[in-house]
């Protein structure tokens, strides 16, 4: 999720006539066909893969990578770049001689759909971004290896432990479909609250512990001409960060699980969900927003946060590699938990925290042992180190970056948060389940802003959306527990 | 024709036939194949699930509303930008004063011919990042810059003119009249000169206005070239995918807010396709959106038969 929802908007996004020429393409593969019928959707698709790449096993290569085999990587170029996954490939190819295609692309969707169709994917792929092939389609599909081989292996670090146990708990969770581990999210993100470090010094405001502090310093900023909260108007996603994480925080895990598991009093009939989004229209009707914040991409409202046009933004920690151009030298960029709510069961430290950026291994990848290897590979903290180098973020392994290495402003306020939160740190899984369901409550959550609807029919659209899902018989094999 | 010219003239027919059916007749079958399935869009397994997609398509408000927008698209989008075409293509090849020399173009019309032409020649995707500028929601849009400065609108309310229900439409065709006036404008304007200038000079000497010249003599003489500009620009409406999915509010993926109010049929369905992994149902719309145009250009084209003027 490093890089959710608008990470990248190439204009018209996988166009119409790619889609047209694929059509076309798979037409092509199915003319032979006879009947009509039979043949009415008849791409490539089948054949199993033959265990091409497989050599050797041995201790330090569990799953018998072949010397000189070959390995195809794609890699989403989004906010985190690819040169991580270039440094990799470069140790991978001097340490195991297997040389690798590199990819890097926005077009997940675009490049590999045909791939996936034809039966021909890649070995590797970070599966993320706008256009990224949703993993519960994926699966669904049957196109996804169970992870569960890479993780049950011995670390790369430590020979002594399994890879599972040498990660951050719960990072794993969200790439599980039915009880399997078909994703592995890679980057540890921690999601919040953004302020610049040195405006805040400047105006003597004090971070906001709770949501009465929180309103004030935007009344303040008001005041002074700077605008309160800044959001990415233009995907709802970014406000959905903050109202999503103040109901959780206000009713805890529980109103977490609520959603996830489709409660019919997910947010009707919820207090949690009530304070959270009366609090957030609050900010709306006092006019505490950044003027204009709801129809700007992200980009565009991020480069006037580091303006210093507002005091707060919302957002993930990608943030600060993201906005790595637009931000001045001394804007000493910081992460705030989102303020309380009175009467909040979570405590200020909690954090909505968890893994992102789907890394994927094709059940019909060509060289499986080179990929469960090159994901092992991942794991290590040599490699993890070089991620955090290179992407400015943390990965999901424990104590994942050399101690010599230093952060910049943002990311190493983050460390800090996670560690302030220890274990209350909280994760919505229902955006990696539902993508209809989360596309109404952003929809929803859009009209809010605008002042279109108020917090009480917000609640309704957006039970009204977790009920429709809920009578889908597909829903009933997810639970967030 | 003599025997032996039936093979040579079938040979060079047979691959475009066969090209066409290949690649725009069997995806049609397909797509149509498809719709009748709960494929998900990532594997080749689904279910056969009969005329259920299109039944759900019909209690779809989403896209009910989205044709409902293309049909607006359709109506607004060529009617305005051939009213403004032909009203310039006439100023610029018949408007201007009489002299002693008979019909002319207004002053400086040359110029003026380029320079609509100009918005032509850019790219959908630029075009998009262009009126991303002018209507930005800030007081960084130019539209909102200037009338903040004008004191029309408060710096701290600007217009989220892509943003606003009642607008979004509008400043959407705004952007297709501006990009198509100028290719109209040029298209009437060669048309226009193929009309023989006795015809205009015995007009004027019969004392005939302006306007009355426009309607009895230019606009019958044209006829044929605004009815192709009215098929291009439907096709046109009935498109519209990059601009609505780059400059609206997202929806979960290609743009069509705030609130679904400017999604139109490809939006929506590229989002089921893609998004969702609904793909077997937008293949349904796919279809219905086939049907639709068909439909629509078989209409346009009766609508607008006339009796053709021979000069």
């Amino acid at each position: 999720m490093g890089s959710t929802s608008g990470e990248n908007t190439t204009p018209g996004g996988v166009g119409r006539r790619d889609l047209i020429k694929r059509s076309a393409a798979l037409g092509l593969i199915s003319v032979p066909a006879m009947s009509f019928l039979s043949a009415c959707a008849s791409g490539g698709g089948g054949g199993s893969s033959d265990d091409e790449g497989k050599g050797k096993t041995s201790k330090s290569n569990p799953f018998g990578a072949e010397k000189g085999g070959k390995l195809d990587v794609v890699i989403f170029k989004g906010g985190y770049g690819d040169d991580y996954a270039k440094a990799w490939e470069a140790d991978y190819q001097k340490k195991l001689g297997i040389t690798s295609t590199h990819t890097g692309t926005q077009e997940i969707t675009g490049k590999l759909q045909p791939r996936f169709n034809a039966g021909n994917p890649p070995d590797i792929v970070d599966d993320s971004g706008a256009q990224q092939i949703k993993v519960d389609v994926l699966y669904k599909n049957g196109q996804l290896l169970d992870l569960a081989e890479v993780l049950d292996a011995p670390s790369v670090d430590d020979p002594s432990k399994k890879v599972r146990d040498t990660l951050i708990p719960g990072t794993l969770d969200p790439g599980v479909q039915e009880g399997k581990v078909v994703a592995l999210n890679y980057i540890y993100t921690v999601w919040g609250l953004w302020y610049s470090g040195k405006l805040f010094k400047e105006k003597g405001w004090t971070a906001p512990k709770t949501w009465d502090d929180f309103l004030a310093i935007c009344q303040d900023a008001k005041k002074q001409g700077i605008g309160g909260l800044a959001h990415q108007g233009k995907y709802p996603y970014y406000i959905n960060v903050a109202i999503m994480d103040l109901i959780a925080k206000k009713g805890g895990i529980d109103a977490v699980k609520a959603i996830d598991n489709l409660d019919p009093k997910a947010f009707v009939g919820s207090d949690a969900a009530q304070a959270g989004i009366e609090a957030i229209y609050e900010v709306v009707e006092k006019g505490l927003l950044m003027p204009g914040t709801n129809g700007l991409t992200h980009t565009e409202s991020q480069t006037r946060w580091n303006q210093y046009k507002a005091a707060f933004i919302t957002c993930g920690s990608w943030l600060e590699n993201e906005q790595l151009k637009q931000t001045p030298s001394d804007f000493d960029m910081k992460f705030l938990p989102m303020p309380l709510l009175s009467g909040s069961t979570m405590p200020f430290e909690a954090i909505r925290a968890g893994s992102g950026e789907p890394f994927i291994i094709p059940a019909k990848a060509k060289n499986l042992p080179g990929a469960k290897e090159f994901m092992r590979h991942m794991l290590s903290k040599e490699w993890s180190t070089l991620f955090a180098k290179q992407a400015n973020s943390l990965t999901i392994l424990k104590d994942g970056v050399d101690s010599g290495v230093t952060l910049r402003p943002g990311t190493q306020s983050t460390v800090e948060a996670s560690k302030a939160a220890g274990s209350n740190t909280f994760r919505y899984i229902y955006p990696d389940w539902y993508s209809e369901m989360d596309t109404a409550i952003q929809n929803a959550s859009n009209e809010l802003m605008a002042k279109r609807i108020q917090p009480k029919e917000w609640l309704k659209r957006c039970q009204a959306a977790v009920d429709r899902q809920a009578k889908d018989p597909a829903s009933k094999k997810n639970h967030h527990d | 024709m003599r025997k032996g010219q039936y093979r040579f003239v079938a040979g060079f027919l047979f691959v475009p036939v066969a090209l066409y059916l290949i690649f725009v007749i069997w995806p049609y079958i397909q797509t149509f194949g498809y719709s009748l399935t709960d494929w998900k869009g990532q594997s080749q397994t689904f279910k056969f699930v009969g005329l259920d997609n299109y039944r759900a398509l019909f209690q779809d408000d989403v896209f009910l509303e989205a044709i409902w927008h293309n049909i607006l698209f359709l109506i607004f989008i060529p009617v305005i930008t051939i009213l403004l075409a032909l009203f310039f293509a006439f100023m610029v090849n018949a408007g201007g004063r009489g002299r002693a020399g008979g019909v002319q173009g207004v002053a400086g019309s040359k110029f003026y011919k380029i320079v609509y032409f100009f918005p032509q020649v850019l790219s959908l995707a630029i075009l998009a990042v262009l009126f991303n500028a002018v209507y930005r929601s800030d007081g960084g849009g130019l539209l909102n810059g200037f009338l903040i400065k004008l004191g029309l609108v408060g710096a701290d309310n600007p217009v989220e003119w892509l943003n606003e229900p009642d607008i979004v439409l509008w400043a959407l065709i705004l952007v297709v009249v501006w990009h198509g006036v100028g290719f109209y404008l040029v298209l009437f304007s060669a048309a226009m000169q193929s009309v023989p200038r006795d015809i205009y000079e015995a007009a004027l000497i019969d004392g005939a206005s302006r306007s009355q010249s426009f309607f009895r003599i230019t606009l019958p003489l044209l006829w044929d070239t605004v009815q192709t500009a009215w098929v291009y620009l439907g096709i046109v409406a009935m498109d519209m995918f990059v601009l609505v999915s780059s400059m609206t509010q997202n929806m979960g993926a290609y743009g069509g807010g705030p609130d679904h109010h400017s999604d139109v049929m490809s939006t929506v369905m590229m989002r089921n396709f893609l998004y969702f992994g609904k793909s077997g149902y937008a293949c349904a719309m796919g279809v219905v959106m086939l049907l639709l145009t068909l439909v629509l250009s078989v209409v346009t084209l009766r609508a607008t038969r006339r009796e053709r003027i021979e000069f």
